[in-house]
């Protein structure tokens, strides 16, 4: 700013005339409305509010005036800096929310556009369908055990109450391990090894009693074998999961009670279980157990107009063995049947994920297919 | 157990209307026997089908074969003399039928099986009011011989399809071993009355005559293996004798092929008892019966023709020729039943389930005696048996019974059992009455008698050899008073403690892999030679060594496998075959390696007893280790090309990172250097250790395995041991302290010798950064002119930072510069200019 003006000279306050000053004012306002664009807008303001600019010139030459104007004239010219000021901002806010409004839509994209850059992976369903069935378990208070795949025939057979030379035997088309003598006189048909590909996850039971004896709660999925050929329903290489509890004073109706949980936890709130009576050298009594149709819950049964696909209409679909722990088993592994007794239980994996998943062959759970697996994710 | 629904009803007063599906649902919940299959007979059938008789025959002759042009009455009024009302004109070409013989007679309207409608015709240029039938035609069997002849007592004009029992039910009960005396009638009847809770007609309940040592000699040399032996004789059999059709039908429905009125016979008792027979043509035997144990060398040809060498643990029947016949398993050839046979000698025996069961799997010579001994028949129905086959011969072969009766031996009762009465309630969490208890076990057969006040002694039937444990008999009050009674309760398990952290990294993994853009196989885990040869593996390879399957599923494939990359590669190929080309594969699951130093066989324990702890480790050491690998199979695109731009291919790096991120997982550090290990390429394999010791390899397959393999080039690949993977103890991670004062940051490059690993050179630069150290991180390599052949420059970007303090530049200079120092003098490394 400059310095104050002692010695004034009227001529040159001509600018501080109230018309003037309103003058100015207005042209400035008048400007600043019309610019057109924020480039505009600030040479608008240069002119407007710069040091050459009327206003400032004006109030340059206060000081020039007498004393007893200069108030008067500091206000009135301190006003019209003041307005301004306010248009200049308030046309830079308008100008700027044009220009944004403008850009921005400029910089829209179709959102739609995919962007899978990184692979998408998944689980086998084989894999989660026994983490989500052990996890039931676990919460039950149970552990989870494994057993090895190739097995001891001891442990696969005759530890689970399966006589030598017994027709049981011939229910599970069994591997056997080559012997080392196979072919040969002792030995003709290779099978004299005393080991077996597991028939099923039953000789994990022999192994936890042996190994933890009793009380125990454990359940057990794994892969096992039998000699089937492969085909949409059977397939030599399976799943099973095994359960088994050893305890005082534990009953069929404890079993029941047990499935008919996991079957609530696994298929939904009401769905029940049905034991029917069967043979199984460990346990005894034996059942097979039928699980109530979670998806028709047994209303297809005679309704010929709603047919059911998951159970084929007949309201209970087969799903796995159960039973009392043989006390011979009990005493083969070391668990005195007097005080102590169990149950058993053991399920198809793969059959189960065919009614959960509605999986219609088989094959393609081992296929290894990738357009099969994917759409199972990371859980099932 | 193929059951015909019109035979069961003999022996059960079932109720009225009920169906053959509500006795076999019945069944299936009791346990009587399990509901396979219902198969309704006369399927397709309808009449009019009636007994005709035929008045007349003319011969026709001038066609291809001689046609008969037949009159047959059709209705009971016409079958009189002078009565010719109704005779009705027929073409028939069937020659095995004469005037005055009962036929079988589908009139017009009548629809056989085959959709096969009867109409009125003219045929043969003469009228044909209907058919005279086959039994092919009317679904009794395969024979096309000839028309069916009807017995001459036939009812003319009668139903046929009532009189021949066309319309029927068979019901396939599924059997298991326990319950062998399910495999009759008797069995299966016994059950349904008590399901039902009707009376039981037991149609071995026939009078016996007492033995007397006038029959057929017969002596036992082996008692154990055979503890009853009934003999009986029956002669002047007429040898052209034709079984009847009911008894023909039964069989067939029963699954039998109808033979010969003596085998008929024989076949027909075992059904409805159970009790399997052997019938020999007396006349071909010579001297006494002798069951006994075979010698070394003897050989005997079974019915069937075979030549069996026998085994001295065979069970025989022999006369004084030697051995007649493989005891309970099969006849022998020289005196089996012929067209001539009039004397016969029935053997009614009961023989060892275990002895059966062993020859049957020794000579692989299944049969239907053989299937009911092996599951215990029963030694109570012999005499009754015997009895049954000697009426029948009388009654249907006009035989004469002789009366010498030859009983060996005497049937023994299972032993008796002591059980609270409160068992099966304990069993089952049931409070049954002790008047249900009781009454279920007198249903099955058993005698009770009580002791003391709570304890019963209970007696199994004859037929009940299965019913050994106190359990066995819980199972048999529990079935029959109903599954449904059971309630639902849930015990309370003892507190547990979740999964084991070797479950959590496992499960870990799998997920960790599944994210990081994997998808997951369960390949079968069976591999063979090609399959080895494939991969390029050296001789001396520890994975050639193989457990070998006995029966395996293909003989390409023999062995367990010993490397998970057969399986994942063969998926990785059937994916490629089916279009999907970008792929990154994985696998968890075991491997198995054959112990050095093994026993050749695991031993059978005993089970009487818990086995010791030496006995069981024993049988772990016999077993093959069987590790858990995790292995990756990669190949096409790792990300995919799109609008973006490019994709980039998998390749080694990707599998090596697979073992970073299972490391990460397993929270174990990975040390990773070069090697050279079938099948990767060998400039392109990273060996994976952990803590110095090596889990598995990593990177590029060799281009001959994925030549001969037809992968796609650059397949890549990883298997580790993740069982070493697995840290004993769970590691638990420390939290960092985490300083909030400001990062320094330092960029050097650094040129070494294009053979130093860039891991030694950042480990150098970690040791030499000192405490201040935040990280270091590669940003890039450069290889060129400008630094010289056989060098590169390795850049990385360094973060230092202080917890206590703002770094002054100098601070982070020096410990760049010490960091570099030591790059230096560990790897040659120079700063690039």
């Amino acid at each position: 700013m400059s310095a104050p003006n002692k010695s004034y000279d009227p001529v040159e306050v001509e600018a501080v005339k109230p018309d003037e000053v309103a003058r100015h004012r207005a042209d400035a306002l008048a400007a600043i409305a019309a610019a057109a664009s924020l480039d505009e807008l600030h040479q608008v303001k240069i002119a407007v509010t710069g040091d050459r600019a009327p206003l400032a010139l004006a109030n340059r030459e206060i000081g020039a005036l007498p004393p007893a104007a200069r108030a008067e004239a500091g206000k009135r010219i301190g006003e019209a800096r003041g307005a301004v000021k306010t248009a200049l901002a308030q046309r830079q806010s308008e100008l700027e929310t044009e220009r944004d409004a403008r850009v921005l839509v400029e910089e829209a994209v179709d959102v739609t556009l995919p962007w899978d850059r990184a692979p998408r992976g998944a689980r086998h369903p084989l894999t989660t369908i026994q983490e989500r069935i052990a996890d039931i378990f676990v919460a039950m208070g149970y552990q989870v055990v494994d057993g090895p795949e190739v097995e001891a025939e001891w442990y696969n057979f005759d530890a689970l109450n399966f006589p030598p030379d017994h027709p049981v035997r011939d229910l599970q088309d069994t591997f056997f391990v080559a012997g080392r003598d196979a072919g040969q006189g002792q030995d003709p048909a290779g099978t004299g090894s005393g080991m077996v590909l597991r028939t099923h996850t039953s000789p994990v039971q022999a192994r936890t009693l042996l190994a933890q004896g009793a009380p125990v709660y454990v359940v057990s999925p794994g892969r096992t074998y039998r000699t089937d050929e492969l085909d949409a329903t059977h397939t030599p290489v399976f799943s099973q999961i095994e359960g088994l509890a050893v305890d005082e004073g534990l009953t069929m109706a404890d079993l029941k009670g047990t499935l008919d949980h996991w079957a609530t936890a696994m298929f939904g709130d009401g769905v029940v279980t049905r034991l029917r009576p069967h043979f199984f050298p460990f346990t005894e009594p034996s059942a097979e157990v039928d699980l109530q149709c979670f998806v028709c819950k047994g209303a297809s049964v005679g309704d010929p107009d709603n047919p059911c696909r998951t159970c084929g209409s007949e309201g209970w679909i087969e799903w796995g063995g159960c039973g009392i722990v043989n006390p011979r088993v009990l005493i083969a592994c070391g668990v005195d049947p007097e005080r102590y007794s169990g149950f058993a239980f053991g399920m198809g994996v793969e059959r189960t994920l065919m009614f959960l998943n509605n999986v219609q062959d088989m094959r393609d759970m081992i296929e290894g297919d990738v357009r099969f697996t994917l759409p199972f994710g990371m859980e099932i | 157990m193929r059951v015909p629904y019109s035979w069961l009803r003999d022996y059960v007063a079932l109720p009225d209307g009920t169906t053959a599906f509500a006795v076999a649902d019945k069944l299936t919940q009791t346990g009587g026997g399990k509901l396979e299959t219902i198969e309704r007979v006369g399927e397709g059938l309808s009449g009019p089908l009636v007994v005709g008789k035929v008045a007349a025959i003319e011969e026709l002759t001038g066609f291809k074969k001689p046609i008969r042009h037949c009159q047959v009455v059709v209705t009971a009024a016409a079958d009189g003399p002078g009565s010719a009302a109704d005779p009705q004109l027929i073409v028939c070409g069937a020659r095995n039928f004469a005037v005055g013989d009962h036929v079988v007679v589908a009139l017009p309207g009548a629809v056989l099986p085959g959709d096969f409608k009867i109409a009125a015709r003219k045929t043969y240029s003469r009228d044909s009011n209907g058919m005279i039938c086959s039994a092919r035609e009317l679904g009794l069997g395969e024979d096309h011989d000839g028309i069916i002849v009807l017995p001459a007592d036939s009812p003319v004009g009668a139903d046929a399809i009532a009189y021949l029992g066309l319309d029927d039910e068979v019901i396939e009960f599924e059997v298991t071993p326990d319950r062998g005396y399910t495999l009759s009638l008797r069995g299966i009847a016994r059950e349904a009355a008590t399901a039902f809770d009707v009376p039981f007609q037991d149609p071995a309940g026939i009078q016996t005559p007492e033995a007397d040592d006038s029959g057929y000699p017969v002596r036992v040399e082996d008692p154990a293996g055979c503890d009853v032996f009934v003999a009986r004789t029956v002669t002047g059999i007429d040898p052209r004798a034709l079984s009847p059709l009911w008894m023909q039908r039964r069989l067939q429905m029963s699954g039998m092929r109808p033979i010969s009125l003596i085998v008929d016979i024989a076949n027909y008792v075992m059904l409805e008892l159970g009790q399997p027979i052997h019938t020999y043509d007396r006349q071909r035997l010579s001297g006494p019966i002798v069951v006994r144990r075979a010698r070394a060398g003897e050989v005997l040809e079974t019915l069937d023709g075979g030549e069996r060498r026998l085994d001295p643990a065979d069970l025989l029947i022999t006369d004084d020729s030697g051995p007649i016949g493989l005891a309970g398993v099969m006849g022998g050839a020289s005196t089996e039943i012929h067209d001539g046979s009039t004397e016969v000698v029935v053997e009614a025996a009961h023989f060892q389930a275990t002895s059966i069961a062993k020859t049957v799997r020794r000579h692989k010579l299944p049969s239907e005696a053989a299937k009911r001994f092996e599951r215990d028949a029963d030694p109570g129905a012999a005499a009754a048996a015997a009895q049954r086959v000697v009426d029948l011969l009388v009654e249907l072969a006009g035989g004469t019974a002789e009366p010498g009766v030859t009983v060996i031996g005497a049937v023994t009762r299972p032993a008796a059992l002591t059980i609270p009465w409160t068992y099966p309630g304990r069993v089952a969490g049931v409070d049954y009455t002790r008047e249900e208890v009781e009454r279920r076990l007198h249903q099955v057969g058993c005698d009770l008698e009580a002791a003391g006040d709570d304890d019963l002694v209970v007696t199994p039937p004859s037929w009940r050899a299965d019913l050994r444990d106190p359990n066995d008999l819980a199972e048999e009050v529990i079935r029959l008073e109903g599954f449904d009674r059971l309630p639902s309760t849930l015990p309370k398990a003892t507190a547990g403690t979740g999964y084991t952290h070797a479950q959590r990294i496992r499960r870990r993994v799998g997920t960790a892999l599944a994210s990081a853009g994997y998808v997951e196989v369960l390949a079968y885990p069976f591999l063979g030679q090609a399959d080895l040869d494939a991969l390029g593996l050296p001789e001396n390879d520890p994975r050639r060594i193989t457990v070998p399957l006995a029966n395996p599923i293909s003989e390409e494939q023999p062995s367990m496998r010993t490397t998970l990359l057969p399986g994942l590669l063969a998926a990785l190929r059937r994916n490629v075959g089916r279009g999907t080309a970008d792929l990154a594969l994985f696998e968890q699951g075991l491997v198995f390696h054959p112990r050095k130093d093994a026993a050749p066989v695991a031993p059978r324990l005993t089970v009487e007893r818990r086995p010791t702890d030496e006995e069981l480790a024993s049988l772990d050491a016999a077993l093959p280790r069987q590790p858990r690998r995790v292995a990756v199979v990669l190949s096409g695109l790792r990300e995919p090309a799109g609008w973006w731009g490019p994709g980039r291919p998998a390749g080694w790096q990707d599998a090596i990172q697979a073992a970073r991120i299972i490391a990460d997982a397993c929270r174990v550090e990975l040390e990773i250097s070069q090697d050279q290990h079938e099948p990767w390429h060998p400039g392109r394999c990273a060996r994976l250790a952990v803590n110095g010791r090596l889990v598995g390899h990593a990177g590029e397959l060799h281009p001959r395995v994925v030549a001969e393999l037809g992968l796609p080039p650059r397949t890549a690949a990883m298997e580790l041991e993740l069982d070493r993977m697995i840290p004993a103890e769970e590691v638990l991670t420390q939290a960092p302290g985490i300083s909030s004062m400001p990062v320094a940051t330092q960029d050097v490059a650094l040129v070494v010798d294009a053979a130093v690993p860039e891991h030694d050179v950042e480990a150098a630069l970690r040791e030499g950064a000192g405490a201040l150290l935040e990280s270091v991180r590669l940003f890039d390599v450069y290889t060129g002119e400008r630094i010289g052949e056989g060098r590169k420059s390795l850049a990385f970007a360094l973060r230092f930072r202080a917890p206590d303090r703002t770094l002054t530049a100098e601070e982070a200079s020096q410990a760049r510069d010490s960091a570099v120092e030591l790059a230096a003098s560990r790897t040659g490394a120079v700063l690039r200019s």
